[in-house]
């Protein structure tokens, strides 16, 4: 073996630390991003509307930790179209989620605001 | 072993650029992606029929927060064995520490599937089966679904571990343990979105 082979394979090894340095990061961070939601969830440290955010916010931040310390997406070997399709994936789901809920919140607003007829008991003004 | 030997191995594992194994696996990061597009539309639905309990119970009634924490724990647990796995295939080639790694992650899956089915069980020998109410209809297909993703994952692992058992760590057993990588760290960050915002939103 050349000097040049202790080279390469302290570049394995120190690659191999690196990734290993990813994983537990990673892990112990998700730990902590689902145990503090559960705590302040389970024991309604706040009211409900700033609970919702909290805990939309901490799903969040476990998404990109996910995605950056166990999936390495900026690592993989075509990031760029890797990236491409992820942000194309992430626009889809979120026209699709937040459109679904505004189209059936608006026909539920509407339901509402038309029950006092509706809810007659079978009365139909003529 | 000349360093060029060296070199060329370690490009091959660790900068795939050009190989079968690069296509194959950007090629399962498009279908991993089609994948959360499906959990996104069932995401949907349940954000949609959430309320829609017919008089029955709703999320708040229904779930045990302890048990679902435990299962959200076990699940991350098993991301991150499957990612000492994968390190040890890549960066070592120590075939004996990836078995066992594999293995690891294997029971750790199992147990969770164990406790969803579990879950599924009691709720329906409770009377709340998927035929109660819109939000149960939404709730099972959701949570099934991604039950069902993580046990094809666990069929595939047992394959692999077969695999590499027999085969040892070469190019191609190296590149699929890459793939089923993607898939199960997939499935974790769709459970951390069905823990946020069926389990959680569902306690507030």
């Amino acid at each position: 073996m050349s000097t040049n082979d202790f080279k390469i394979v302290d570049e394995v090894y120190e690659a191999g630390n690196k990734a290993m340095r990813s994983y537990v990061t990673g892990f112990v961070l998700s730990v902590i991003l689902t145990l503090i939601p559960y705590f302040i969830v389970v024991n309604h440290l706040f009211g409900s509307s700033s609970l919702m955010y909290a805990v939309v916010i901490f799903g969040l931040l476990q998404l990109v930790v996910q995605v950056v310390f166990f999936l390495h997406l900026h690592r993989k070997s075509r990031p760029h179209w890797n990236l491409v399709v992820f942000i194309f994936t992430l626009v889809i789901v979120f026209i699709l989620v937040l459109g679904s809920l505004w189209v059936m919140n608006n026909l539920n607003y509407n339901m509402i605001d038309a029950s006092p007829v509706n809810t007659n008991e079978g009365y139909i003004p003529q | 072993m000349t360093a060029n030997t060296h070199t060329s191995k370690r490009e091959e594992i660790h900068e795939p650029r050009h190989t079968k194994e690069a296509k194959a696996l950007f090629g399962f990061w498009v279908y991993i992606m089609s994948d959360a597009l499906l959990f996104g539309s069932i995401f949907a639905t349940y954000a949609v029929l959430q309320g829609n309990t017919f008089g029955g119970p709703s999320a708040g009634d229904l779930f045990s927060m302890p048990f679902v924490l435990l299962e959200t724990l076990i699940l991350l647990a098993s991301s991150f064995t499957y990612g000492l796995a994968s390190l040890y295939a890549h960066h070592h080639s120590a075939k004996r520490t990836v078995l066992i790694w594999l293995l690891v992650t294997f029971l750790l899956g199992v147990t969770f599937i164990a406790m969803e089915v579990s879950e599924f069980v009691k709720l329906f020998q409770e009377g709340n089966s998927w035929q109660k109410s819109g939000f149960l209809t939404a709730f099972f297909t959701l949570v099934g679904t991604h039950g069902l993703h993580v046990t094809a994952g666990l069929i595939w692992m047992g394959g692999l571990f077969v695999q590499i058992w027999r085969r040892g760590l070469t190019v191609t057993t190296i590149g699929k343990v890459s793939t089923l990588g993607l898939f199960w760290h997939f499935l974790d960050i769709v459970w951390i979105f069905i823990f946020t915002f069926v389990y959680l939103m569902g306690a507030i």
